[in-house]
């Protein structure tokens, strides 16, 4: 598992030589700090921003939907069975005659907060495990590897199933926790590994030897410049989370009828695909469009944050940094089934 | 070598009388995002039968562009126009087939990096014997291909060569696979031997012994040589001829005696002022050449080394100067329009000599003596002790095993040594890579009680620290690293890379504001750079950043480890002289480690000297310098090139022989005795005392120390 760094450091000693702006181009307001900097950045890429407006626009309507509408998701109207968009149902009915709008905003409630949520703890927590691991090794290491394989070695989907009666008619955000739960333990081992490498370049060890703590040059130093295959992996998880949902939601575990998320009303839509088109691919859109506001909202944090990124060079490294999460999560699992690992604490300090 | 005239055709018996490689107005482009690079912009040169070319100039200039072009290894995408004649032979325009047949057989190339030149699936002599037999197509027998090519490594100084042969490149050290490469490059009796910067991923000691293997290659194939390096000493007692590039143009070339004493154009000037001279018996200036090389994309109007140079006048930026002849010489030809000039400030100096060139860049590029700081004044024993190490011994398991580690024995990193730094001095460690520089100094730095021997900075004890009382050691020790790029975290503006030291030990926030555009002004950099990333600097100004920010907090003692072996010789002066300058203007203390003795005797009051994780000499640079008294220490000074060719070639190079044995399991009583010329020459009843009884550290002279049973100083700089 050899995963190589940030994108920074792919420019040699003399980097400038080769004709980047070193002169002058002077900025006035002076002392900015990296927060601001990051801002700026970030503001400054128009798509980003655009795409976290509408994740908040999409948010805003999914719990504020009664003020536009007077159906709601538990409500039928008998008096139109499977009409088609138009009216008073902007988005059709279904079979029973629910409103298709109400549905989906309900839905749409579910699913962003779960995808979110799941997104953001899971990929929070691999990276708190896998720098500290990473990073102080030691029985630290030994213990949390330890959990990380068990938890991996367990088929997380039985678990959830087997788990899901004993929450019935709880909040479902128990279930955002189980998700989560199942999700983090590949990146962290991923991070750790990072951990391992970044741990021995220079800039940390001048940290260390500054007298920065350790907490401090995880936070500061080592998890920032793991900060692409961070975003990557939790704008992969958001996606996941949902689908994931919606999978489990099939069997009968997760959200549970009368009450809806995106995943069921897919699942339901999927037989009419071609005969109640609405039914499918308004929620499809939807969930389409939220997955790629996440997307490009990481997108733009990730080139913020990353000072070697500039317009043209974004593809290729979105696509380095992607490629190498696949080729670390594959390592991880080859590893799993009882291959050597490549890698590992071959130096000794 | 008496087995090499049997192995070649004698010198010139094949080739004509006329030059081997004959280049004229050779012009390489390569396509870029933000256009054309002009990598090559119209170079000419020749190289006869058996004469030796060196090809000086800063990273970037294209020395290796063109080069790679007479191989005909360019990528396609690059456009070529020009012509590259060998023995009368156009090359331009052949196929990739009919320039394979010439490669390899008639023209070789020895690369920087080794490893990538010899394939790691195949014993070192099966690689050699294969291109013989490649190149001998039937008339070399697999066996005869064998047993030449024992000879051959057996020629380029590889011990055992027979056994050597079926060893893997992976098991040969550096400077054992560079000899190896080289008997790759000279086993078809090649006519032009390409060399790009054949000794620069090598230790100086290991340089010496290639750079002499490469002229034994040369007197037996009687080849042509190019030799490419950035670095003027290397070539100066080797090469016949030199030709100095700048911007993808030839900017000087001549004979070199000529070259070093009455250099014509103010880029070589420059460029000799830079290097520090280990042979300097007081301090001299340094020239740092201010600036970048220009982008080859789109060059400005005029001469593109105008924007740095010194004698720059309104009629450089109209024409770019073309190589023209200066002093009548016939064979000297210089761009600059000035080089007449340049000519009359040295016609004052009595005798033309590099060391009068020397004084002429100095005042050219307008630099001085920096001086010493107050404190430097006061005797050195009534100084306050900044750093004292006593008998420090770091040692590291060897273990095996993945599951049950086992341990199998020790590495002796570093294995008691003794030293101490007074305030305003600086003390350089030097010596071979492995020697334990880095080790000693991470142990310093850590802070830690050592496995054994005591540490003390500033008088405390590391071992009777506690957490804040180490925190307070840490405020007055900072350190700067060898990578500029590496020691800076990528992802901070390089404002909060400084600001950083200043926030761990609670500085409030206005005061920090305050002191980063000091700071940044302190090591030359502008206040508006505070808010860039790290990436968008140079390596020299990264390494200034890594300087203000182990400065910011005010310390005493500042460790820098290899601070400027990864920079280009004009950017390592201008680091050097800001170093100097900031001992001068704030009696700081240096713990230099350097690889570098030429860097060391330029920066340093004291030096030590490692072998094998002991301090084999120390004691004040001067004494240490021109009278050593430690077989080691000859050695290394003794490979150090000297920037003059007359001097150069007068000199006597004292070779080690073999490479650094294992820490893991070193020699027994005098640990260099493998490797000890004097030792060698010894009678066996003294040798005996070499191999039984360690030496002990003894005073040789006031404030110098060495350790060697026998030892007697040798001038040899
Ligand atoms: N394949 C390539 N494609 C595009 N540009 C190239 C290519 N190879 C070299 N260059 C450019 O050509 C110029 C000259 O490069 P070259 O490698 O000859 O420099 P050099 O003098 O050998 O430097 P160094 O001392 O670092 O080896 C540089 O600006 C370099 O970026
Ligand atoms: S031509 Fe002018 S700018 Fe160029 S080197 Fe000579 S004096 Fe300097
Ligand atoms: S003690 Fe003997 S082996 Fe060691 S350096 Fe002196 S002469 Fe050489
Ligand atoms: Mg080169």
């Amino acid at each position: 598992m050899t995963t190589i760094l940030n994108e920074g450091d792919s420019a040699g000693t003399t980097g400038a030589a080769q004709g980047s702006p070193v002169d002058a181009a002077p900025d006035p307001d002076k002392g900015t700090s990296r927060g601001r900097l990051v801002l700026r950045r970030f503001v400054r890429n128009k798509a980003a921003l655009v795409c976290l407006a509408l994740i908040v626009v999409l948010y805003f309507l999914a719990f504020c939907y009664p003020l536009f509408t007077q159906w709601t998701y538990d409500q039928q109207d008998y008096t139109s069975f499977l009409v088609p968009p138009g009216g008073t149902h902007w988005f059709g009915t279904d079979k029973i005659g629910t409103d298709m709008f109400a549905q989906v905003m309900r839905g749409l409630q579910k699913s962003l907060t779960i995808g979110l949520l799941v997104g953001i703890i899971s990929t929070s927590f691999a990276a708190l495990v896998g720098t500290t691991a990473g990073y102080f090794l030691g029985w630290t290491d030994r213990s949390l590897m330890w959990i990380v394989d068990l938890l991996l070695t367990l088929p997380s989907f039985l678990i959830i199933a087997i788990c899901s009666p004993a929450f019935r008619g709880k909040t479902w955000l128990i279930f955002v926790g189980l998700l989560a739960v199942f999700q983090w333990m590949i990146t962290a081992r991923i991070v750790r590994g990072m951990t391992l490498t970044l741990k021995e370049r220079e800039f940390v060890k001048a940290a260390k030897f500054m007298g920065q703590p350790a907490r401090r040059i995880i936070f500061k130093h080592i998890l920032p410049n793991m900060a692409s295959l961070l975003i990557i992996d939790a704008t992969i998880n958001v996606g996941s989370a949902v689908l994931a949902e919606t999978s489990l939601s099939f069997f009968g575990f997760g959200v549970q009828p009368p009450d809806v998320s995106l995943g069921t009303l897919i699942s339901d839509g999927t037989e009419s695909t071609l005969t109640y088109p609405w039914l499918f691919f308004i929620p499809a859109g939807f969930l389409v469009l939220f997955v790629l506001s996440v997307n490009f909202a990481g997108d733009g944090l990730r080139d913020a944050l990353d000072p070697s990124s500039t317009k043209g060079r974004r593809k290729e490294s979105k696509r380095k940094a992607l490629g190498e999460l696949r080729k670390a999560k594959f390592d991880v699992q080859t590893e799993r089934r009882g291959m050597p690992a490549p890698q590992g604490e071959g130096k000794h300090r | 070598m008496t087995a090499a005239d049997t192995l070649f055709e004698p010198a010139g018996g094949s080739s004509d009388v006329g030059p081997v490689l004959e280049v004229s107005d050779l012009a390489v482009s390569f396509p870029s995002e933000s256009g054309r690079v002009q990598a090559v912009r119209g170079l000419s040169y020749q190289v006869s039968p058996g004469e030796v070319l060196g090809i000086v100039g800063e990273s970037g200039s294209g020395k290796s562009v063109s080069s790679l072009a007479v191989m005909g290894l360019l990528p396609s995408q690059a456009r070529i126009s020009g012509s590259i004649k060998f023995q009368g032979r156009e090359l331009i325009g052949l196929s990739d087939d009919q320039l394979s047949k010439i490669r390899g057989r008639k023209i070789s190339m020895v690369f920087q990096d080794p490893l990538s030149a010899l394939t790691p699936v195949y014993t070192v002599g099966d690689q050699i014997a294969e291109g013989l037999l490649v190149h001998g197509k039937g008339r070399v027998t697999k066996q005869a291909a064998a047993k030449r090519s024992v000879e051959l490594l057996d020629l380029v100084g590889i011990p055992n060569a027979a056994e050597r042969a079926k060893a893997f490149p992976h098991e040969f050290s550096g400077g054992m696979r560079q000899r190896a490469v080289i008997a790759l490059a000279i086993a078809n009796d090649p006519d032009l031997i390409i060399a790009d910067e054949p000794t620069t991923a090598l230790d100086v000691t290991v340089q010496a012994q290639v750079l002499e293997v490469l002229k034994t290659a040369q007197e037996v194939t009687g080849a042509g040589i190019v030799i490419i390096t950035h670095d003027l000493g290397v070539v100066a007692g080797f090469a016949d001829r030199l030709m100095v590039m700048y911007a993808g143009k030839a900017v000087e070339t001549g004979h070199v005696d000529e070259v070093y004493q009455r250099p014509r154009m103010p880029y070589t000037l420059g460029l000799l002022g830079s290097i520090p001279r280990v042979d300097a018996d007081e301090k001299q200036p340094l020239v740092p050449i201010e600036g970048q090389p220009p982008s080859l994309v789109d060059l400005p109007q005029g001469c593109p080394f105008a924007p740095r140079c010194p004698m720059a006048v309104d009629a450089c930026l109209t024409d770019e100067p073309p190589l023209s002849e200066v002093d009548n010489s016939g064979d000297h030809y210089a761009a600059c329009i000035r080089s007449d000039e340049l000519g009359a400030v040295e016609v004052q100096a009595d005798e033309a000599s590099v060391a009068a060139a020397v004084d002429v860049a100095a005042e050219v590029f307008g630099v001085e003596v920096i001086g010493e700081p107050e404190v430097a004044r006061i005797p050195r024993d009534q100084r306050t002790v900044v750093l004292d190490v006593r008998d420090m011994v770091k040692e590291y398991p060897v273990t095996k095993g993945v599951v049950f580690k086992r341990r199998i024995g020790t590495v002796h990193a570093v294995d008691g040594i003794t030293f101490d730094i007074r305030e305003g001095e600086t003390l350089g460690v030097v010596g071979e890579s492995g020697c334990g520089k880095t080790t000693t100094l991470m142990e310093i730095l850590g802070l830690e009680k050592p496995m054994r021997g005591e540490i003390s900075v500033l008088g405390q004890n590391v071992s009777a620290l506690n957490g804040r009382s180490r925190k307070a050691v840490r405020r007055d020790m900072q350190v700067v690293f060898q990578d500029p790029m590496a020691s800076l975290d990528p992802r901070m503006p390089i404002g909060d890379v400084i600001a950083e030291p200043m926030q761990v030990h609670g500085i409030d926030k206005e005061q920090i504001a305050k002191r980063i555009p000091e700071l940044l002004k302190l090591v030359g950099l502008r206040r508006e750079h505070a808010d860039r990333y790290p990436a968008e600097f140079s390596g020299g100004q990264r390494q200034r950043i890594g300087i203000a920010r182990a400065l910011a907090l005010e310390p005493k003692l500042v460790v820098l480890d290899e601070p400027v072996s990864a920079l280009d010789v004009s950017i390592q002066a201008g680091v050097i002289n800001l170093l100097d300058e900031l001992k001068a203007k704030l009696g700081l203390s240096y713990l230099f480690v350097a690889h570098d003795l030429s860097v060391v005797r330029h920066i340093a009051d004291r030096v030590a000297v490692m072998y094998l994780g002991k301090i084999v000499e120390i004691g004040d640079v001067d004494s240490v310098f021109s009278s050593p008294q430690h077989p080691y220490t000859q050695a290394l000074l003794s490979a150090i090139p000297i920037p003059d060719p007359i001097k150069e070639r007068a000199r006597e190079r004292i070779i080690l022989t073999g490479d650094l044995p294992s820490p893991a399991n070193p020699p027994s009583g005098c640990r260099f005795r493998t490797r000890c010329f004097l030792h060698a020459s010894l009678p066996p009843e003294k040798q005996s005392k070499c191999i039984e009884v360690e030496p002990p550290r003894a005073v040789q002279a006031p404030d110098h120390e060495a350790a060697c049973h026998y030892a007697e100083p040798r001038q040899v700089v």
